[in-house]
């Protein structure tokens, strides 16, 4: 217990001040390449990380510069510090330690790459280039270097999520792009009241909920995104089965999705983001077809507190047309029960036509955003207060059945 | 007369880092190092003789914090400030889980004991981790300290995290006076960091569970053994850094970028492939990987650092994209680096530009 004794210091060899750093900490377990190289670390990194956003940037890609190419080559190797010792730089073949200005002297792997590169580069702009220019249009060219750009940015990583794991960019360029057709080709989907909607700031989304699966969700993001001028992305508070599902969690989270729990709802609304909330839950999505139409309960209210919390406006929301997609005539419940799934819908065609039965029915949809409720005339307490939260709920609730029932007997079919 | 700032788990490179920071600090007399073995990093943090003069006294006590010998230790060199450092993920040259359960939990156990004995003792700085709210895919996206997950964790060094704290609220009860100080630091990476996440990034090819991408959080060293430093003095004016505080870079990253960011492939597998190939992975020591690293790595986690910056009064100097641009820089280049796939890129768009123009020109005749 007393053998004490003094710890010398080890630190080896004359080291100046500006190496400190690298020299103090001679860690030798197994990662030896990286205590000699520590000196630069930050610095080089981060300036490589500001030189792949320049050439992230579609404007470059497009610039048409002879020399772009080669810059970019050897653009993004980092030059060993002065003072870095040559044992250091030298330690094994990393490409990455070679002086600036050695493209030739590749590892073989990275010429096949860089033919496949070339050969691609060569057909497009060869033979394909003329069939390209016919099948797609003019300035396809610029569209296709738009989209290298966008894939050189998912490549590379070089994009940014924020703290719920929401990916602008992703959303934008795939996923809302890959749902629209959806909404405007299949459904004709008519927005109105979208006025309604800040174009900035919080405000809290309420909507029904109905269709076997959560299309409407979608269709509404869609349409936010779509008819606000500032473009506001909706996040969803969903169920937790989505983010149990392997695959639905990531494209959820992705698509700036999260679950709904008050903690998540208050901080999304602080944070000035338009939240959307299906109250009905399972209850509302999962409903026999005779029930369509019918607002169930709305969950416990919890949402209602979270705008109140946050200060931000209630905005009602109608959807009309989903509850005819997937008429669920039928429950199989003991096959929910072994799945673990709040309910296996039968339709019509699902499960007799197998994959053809889950195409939904394309009906015409109307989604009518309504007035909005301001919560920020209520005192800081009044979120604690149950009967103002249940009073609130109510007049949400009846809003949303009374437009419901407006907008139905305005539609001329479910189909037109 | 000085402090006296007692240090368990010297050994590790947190520690050897965290004692090299303490011994610069005015005011601080002597540093006691407790470990099973001497650290074998460098201590002083600079070889001129007027400097090495001017840091505090270092000494170091061989001794085993399982056992009571560790209150003989605080009498005797009178500590006031004592920081636990000791609770790993991994006892250094053993994998056996008791072995770390038992450091971790027991340690701490006798620590606090010999610490509520020591009417000297002013001031107890305890590192523990985010991973005492698990990470499970029916909890709140961002954790905030007050926030409770709504499953504790079940084993491995979460439970042994969530016990510590329970101990050390305990001695927090009973020893009033003394100022307590909690930090639950994220994953922490670095150039020398070793952590088992810092590893896993070392993998050439990262092998991922498939339909997840986790959101993680990192925290660069050099910040750790800063907080740790600043939490075991005097506070500044206007801050205070008694009780809990999530330690964090700003900002998220998601596996998959990050791992795109490093350069290093990703082989997306389902989860009882990965289960499988980690529990291999750990019976042979090629790397620790343990159940919980897998959950991290499945539904990951994010904490809120609000009250690090508003309260506790530090912004850390690397978000967690700095943290993970200096491990890349200083690392082994991985198999795609980014700068190579952007070259690629680039070269198609330049074929792409160059001979598109008189492509178009042909059109029109």
């Amino acid at each position: 217990m007393s053998s004490a004794r003094e710890q010398a210091g080890t630190a080896g060899g004359p080291a100046g001040d500006g190496e400190a750093r690298a020299k103090v900490i001679p860690i030798g377990t197994g990662r030896g390449s990286r205590a000699g190289r520590d000196g630069r670390g930050a610095r080089g990194g981060r300036a490589a990380q500001r030189r792949t956003e320049e050439l992230a940037d579609p404007t470059v890609l497009a610039g048409a510069e002879p020399g772009t190419e080669s810059g970019l080559e050897s653009g993004p190797e980092p030059v060993p510090a002065p003072g870095t010792e040559p044992a250091g730089a030298g330690t094994g073949p990393e490409p990455v330690s070679e002086p600036a200005g050695a493209p030739p002297e590749r590892a073989p792997g990275r010429g096949v790459a860089d033919s496949v590169a070339d050969a691609v580069g060569h057909a497009l702009a060869g033979p394909l280039g003329g069939l390209a220019g016919r099948l797609l249009g003019r300035g396809w060219e610029e569209r296709a270097a738009g989209g290298l750009g966008f894939l050189r940015r998912r490549l590379t990583g070089e994009y940014e999520v924020d703290e719920f794991g929401f990916d602008p960019e992703l959303t934008e360029k795939v996923l809302l792009s890959a749902v629209r057709p959806l909404a405007e080709k299949y459904f004709r989907l008519e927005v109105r009241g979208a006025e309604n909607l800040p174009e900035k700031g919080g405000a809290l989304v309420v909507a029904n909920h109905s269709g076997v699966l959560p299309l409407d969700a979608l269709m509404t993001q869609v349409a936010i995104h779509d008819h606000t001028p500032t473009h506001r992305h909706l996040r969803m508070l969903a169920a937790d089965l989505v983010f149990v599902l392997p695959g639905v969690n990531e494209l959820a989270r992705k698509a700036g999705h999260t679950l709904a729990c008050n903690e998540d709802a208050q901080r999304l609304l602080e944070l000035g983001e338009i939240v959307g909330v299906w109250p009905e839950g399972f209850k509302g999505i999962g409903k026999p077809f005779a029930d369509r139409y019918k607002l169930q309960r709305f969950g416990r209210g919890g949402f209602v507190s979270s705008a109140l919390r946050a200060g931000v406006p209630i905005v009602p929301c109608s959807i009309v047309g989903a509850e005819e997609i997937y008429p669920m005539i039928g429950n199989a419940r003991t096959l929910a029960r072994l799945l673990g799934l709040p309910y296996v819908p039968i339709t019509p065609t699902f499960p007799w036509l197998g994959p053809l039965g889950a195409v939904p029915l394309p009906t015409k949809w109307t989604i009518q955003f309504g007035e909005p409720i301001p919560t920020d005339s209520y005192p800081p307490e009044a979120a604690d207060d149950p009967m103002l939260l249940f009073n609130l709920t109510d007049e949400v609730r009846e809003t949303v059945q009374h437009t419901l029932y407006k907008l139905l007997v305005q539609r001329r079919s479910v189909f037109f | 007369m000085g402090k006296v700032v007692l240090v368990t788990g010297v050994a590790r490179h947190l520690g050897s880092r965290y004692v090299q920071a303490i011994r610069r600090q005015p005011g601080v007399d002597l540093v006691v190092g407790v470990d099973l073995q001497p650290s074998a990093h460098d201590l002083d943090g600079t070889t001129d003789p007027d400097r090495l003069a001017d840091l505090a006294e270092y000494r170091f006590v061989r001794a085993d914090i399982r056992r009571p010998t560790v209150a003989g230790v605080i009498a005797q060199y009178g500590v006031d400030t004592v920081v636990h450092l000791n609770v790993s993920t991994t006892a250094l040259g053993s994998t056996s889980r008791s072995t770390v359960k038992e450091t971790n939990v027991i340690g701490t156990m006798q620590l606090l004991a010999a610490a509520q004995k020591a009417a000297g003792v002013q001031r107890l700085v305890v590192k523990s981790t985010t991973s005492v709210y698990g990470s499970a895919p029916r909890d709140p996206a961002v954790f905030s300290e007050q926030m409770q997950p709504k499953v504790l964790p079940s084993g491995g060094f979460a439970k042994d995290a969530v016990e510590v704290e329970g101990y050390v609220r305990g001695f927090a009860r009973r020893r009033p006076d003394v100022a307590v100080c909690v930090l639950r630091f994220a994953n922490i990476i670095g150039p020398h960091a070793d952590t088992p996440l810092a590893d896993y990034f070392a993998l050439p090819v990262l092998p991922t569970v498939l339909g997840y991408d986790p959101r993680l959080q990192f925290v660069h060293e050099d910040d750790a053994v800063e907080v740790l430093r600043l939490a075991s003095v005097d506070p500044r004016r206007g801050t205070t850094n008694v009780g809990t505080f999530n330690v964090a870079g700003e900002g998220v990253m998601v596996l998959s970028q990050a791992a795109r960011r490093l350069g290093r492939p990703t082989v997306p597998m389902l989860l009882p492939a990965v289960s499988w190939m980690a529990g291999l992975a750990r019976q042979t020591r090629l790397l620790d990987f343990s159940p919980e690293q897998m959950r991290l790595l499945t539904h990951g986690r994010v904490v809120d650092t609000t009250q690090l910056r508003e309260t506790f009064g530090y912004h850390p100097g690397y978000t967690t994209e700095q943290a993970l641009a200096d491990v890349a820089g200083s690392g082994r280049p991985g198999l795609l680096r980014p700068e190579q796939v952007a070259g690629w890129t680039s070269k198609v768009a330049a074929q792409l530009r160059v001979t598109a123009l008189p492509d178009g020109g042909g059109k029109r005749r």
